[in-house]
């Protein structure tokens, strides 16, 4: 931690320490405090110039992004994670601070900070200020959140704020784009070292908000009204009976329209790949490469990236229910059934990006101090349903449960299903977490800690981010893991050959690897050729789809038929339901394998998970094909 | 923790924060928590002398919002029942713009 820097009182004469330099900085950080609205400039900032890694050795996120200044030079943008101090309690501060101070090898040290602070709650942002401030790094002060501040009645003096911190201060709305033209001045410009007046003893709490209280008082600073609109909405969202009924129709509504109303654009998807194969398989000369391209690539690959449109609504809704700040208040409503089966309510946020994918999930534990708490939260994020089961599951009910109204026109028989789905991942994870927690993991309780954001309408440009991102990683799996596996299955499928020709494909290598495992998987009501897609699937879990693609479109006998009727030829009810409980409860992920030893620092944890979830799955994919027959 | 001592002092009541309903609002007198979850608490505003407000809760009541320092935010029951406020029954919860309300 830096030195105590108690009342170092610098003159104003520091600000012509420097002369103007053309020097540009390479890197700058931008540091703030949770909800400051840090993510939203930095993305103001740097548009899609910009890519998400992992600080090396540790698991905190790293973001970094290229500014283009209007001049058009660059320069590079840290987003630092969200942090109330830079005390390095948790892995989040710890890096911070590190960075900051420069002491992480693998970054270099910021030549300049973007302090962004919420300027409608300026007096308890600017406590981060001060121990920032006595980095002595050149710092622009960033107050986030103009147009509320205006809208509600709020106001300060920038001049007085800047003078009492000895550092620049813009008024700005990253999410309108205003003052925005400030932040690159500053960014062109000679940055000068922060000056302040006073700094408080920096390990005090009440002193540095004392120090807050002071400064915002010199600044003239008034607070804003309450947020109106927050309250309202929060009569709603919170009420007794209310909440917990718009929490229900909130789940219902994203499922009823991920599932129904992505259809159209999922048939528009599946109709590009119908007509560029047809074109291929009439344009390239017959041979195995054509084989291979249209039944291996469209086919495999094909049917799953058919389920794209799918995937990102699924994310758009979870990014408006986030950015609008429901998802805090959804959080508190939960913390119940969290606090019940002994997890602590920061575990609800990894446990909820789990519905997207449980690899950023895993990764989200870190703010979890207790280390058990963690341990647990990790082991039980791959119950969740995440959007790889989500092709696997709409193929299945498309193809077994008939379309009807369950309530009116508010919920169909297939989304009742796939609710049914997500509840019995949830229950798996609850009832896992029970476990663990009164078990191998038990520990004592923390604080919960959650900060209510007010309620604010997501931009476009924050979800079109998201959205972009999502499809990136979605199609680099298509086009890399499943790819992988569905050449490597047609090679399986097109082996021995006999007399120089393919075998039949019951025949081929992947053939018979189906059949030697089929005696292991007919309880379940499985057939061989569902075994190929349970080996295949080990991978990832949508590769099921693109293998029963590529299955299909080898054999003669199915090759014309779509996917879902050739599925019910292959499964007896019964079957397709163990199927999916076994798609619910099966650990089929090379990635989440991955992160999970990573995290956890070895491969007990990862095999001890694997064969607890793979058991689970087999128990109940049987108790399911002999319960529905 | 129970208020039924405390009925000899009208003017100024001790609670923890855990005995507040929505809408109570009283001033922080301490945390008795460990070190760092003290710490942490202080810098989203829980200090001693600070003016904290009752909200929202989830069904049950339990987590609650709390207003202070200009945020709201959501603690659970037992961490409530740790932090300990004097009541001042003399202001009406109405009053005081502009300063920890927001």
């Amino acid at each position: 931690m830096s030195e105590c820097s108690d009342c170092r009182t610098c003159g104003v004469t520091a600000v012509l320490e420097f002369p103007q330099s053309a020097a540009l900085p390479k890197t700058v950080a931008v540091i703030g405090p949770p909800n400051s609205g840090k993510t939203t400039l930095f993305n103001r900032l740097t548009g899609l110039h910009q890519k998400v890694a992992n600080f090396p050795g540790v698991t905190v996120e790293q973001h970094t992004g290229i500014a283009e200044l209007p001049d058009g030079r660059s320069i590079r943008l840290i987003d630092l994670p969200g942090v109330y101090s830079l005390s390095p309690r948790s892995e989040d501060e710890q890096i911070a601070h590190d960075v900051l101070t420069g002491e992480r090898a693998d970054t270099p040290k910021p030549e300049a900070i973007l302090l962004v602070l919420d300027s409608t709650n300026l007096q308890r942002h600017l406590m981060l200020a001060a121990p920032i401030l006595a980095l002595g790094v050149p710092t622009l002060v960033v107050l986030n959140m103009a147009d509320d501040l205006r809208n509600r009645g709020g106001h300060l003096d920038l001049n007085k704020l800047s003078a009492e911190l000895g550092a620049p201060v813009a008024l700005v709305s990253a999410r309108r784009g205003e003052g925005i033209g400030e932040v690159f001045d500053f960014l062109a410009g000679a940055m000068l070292k922060p000056a302040p007046k006073q700094l408080p003893l920096l390990q005090d709490v009440p002193k540095c908000r004392q120090w807050a209280g002071q400064v915002g008082s010199q600044a003239k600073y008034h607070a804003p009204f309450a947020p109106k609109w927050t309250r309202r909405l929060d009569a709603v969202f919170l009420h007794p009976v209310g909440g917990p009924l718009v929490f229900v129709a909130v789940v219902v509504a994203v499922f009823q329209t991920i599932f129904s109303y992505a259809v159209p654009l999922m048939d528009g998807m599946k109709w590009l790949f119908d007509v560029s194969g047809a074109w291929i398989a009439h344009t390239m000369p017959e041979g195995v490469i054509r084989s291979l391209l249209i039944e291996g690539v469209w086919k495999g690959v094909g049917s799953v990236v058919v389920f794209l449109p799918q995937v990102l609504l699924l994310f758009l809704f979870i990014g408006i229910l986030e950015d609008s700040g429901y998802l805090a208040r959804a959080a508190l409503i939960a913390d119940r059934t969290m606090a019940r089966v002994g997890l602590q309510g920061k575990s609800f946020i990894p446990l909820l990006s789990a519905y997207a994918c449980a690899v950023p999930a895993i990764l989200a534990t870190r703010t979890i101090e207790n280390k058990r708490d963690r341990f647990a939260t990790i082991l039980i994020a791959p119950f969740m349903t995440c959007s790889a089961r989500l092709p696997v599951y709409t193929l299945i009910i498309a193809a077994f449960i008939p379309d009807r109204h369950l309530l009116g026109r508010l919920l169909s028989t297939q989304t009742a299903a796939m609710l049914g789905l997500y509840l019995l991942g949830f229950l798996a994870a609850v009832v896992t977490a029970r476990l663990l927690k009164s078990s191998i993991l038990k520990s004592g309780r923390t604080p919960f800690l959650l900060e209510m954001p007010s309620y604010r309408w997501p931009t476009f440009q924050s979800l079109g981010l998201r959205l972009v991102d999502r499809a990136k990683v979605f199609l680099r799996r298509a086009g890399t893991i499943i790819l992988l596996v569905t050449v490597l299955l047609w090679i399986a499928g097109h082996l021995p050959t006999v007399n120089g020709k393919a075998p039949g494909f019951p025949n081929s290598l992947a053939g018979t690897m189906g059949r030697t495992i089929e005696p292991v998987i007919k309880p379940l009501g499985f057939n061989w050729k569902i075994g190929i897609g349970l080996i295949t699937s080990l991978a990832a879990r949508e590769t099921l789809v693109s293998t029963l693609g590529s299955i299909y479109g080898m054999d003669p006998d199915t090759n014309k038929e779509g996917l879902q009727q050739a599925l019910q030829h292959d499964l007896t009810p019964g079957g397709a339901f163990a199927l999916l409980v076994f798609f619910a409860f099966a650990m089929q992920c090379i990635s989440t394998i991955a992160v999970v030893r990573r995290e956890t620092g070895g491969w007990k944890w990862p095999a001890l998970q694997f064969t607890y979830m793979s058991v689970l799955a087999y128990v109940g994919a049987f108790l399911a094909n002999h319960v529905i027959r | 923790m129970q208020l039924s001592g405390n009925y000899d002092r009208p003017e100024a009541l001790f609670a923890t924060l855990g005995d507040l309903r929505r809408g109570d609002a009283g001033i922080l007198a301490d945390i008795d928590l460990p070190g760092d979850d003290a710490r942490r608490l202080m810098e989203l505003g829980f200090l001693p002398g600070a003016r904290v407000t009752a909200g929202h809760s989830a069904p049950g009541g339990d987590p609650r919002v709390f207003q202070v320092d200009g945020s709201e935010i959501a603690l659970r029951r037992e961490t409530a029942r740790r932090m300990r406020v004097r009541i001042d029954k003399s202001k009406p919860h109405k009053s005081k713009l502009g300063r920890s309300r927001q």
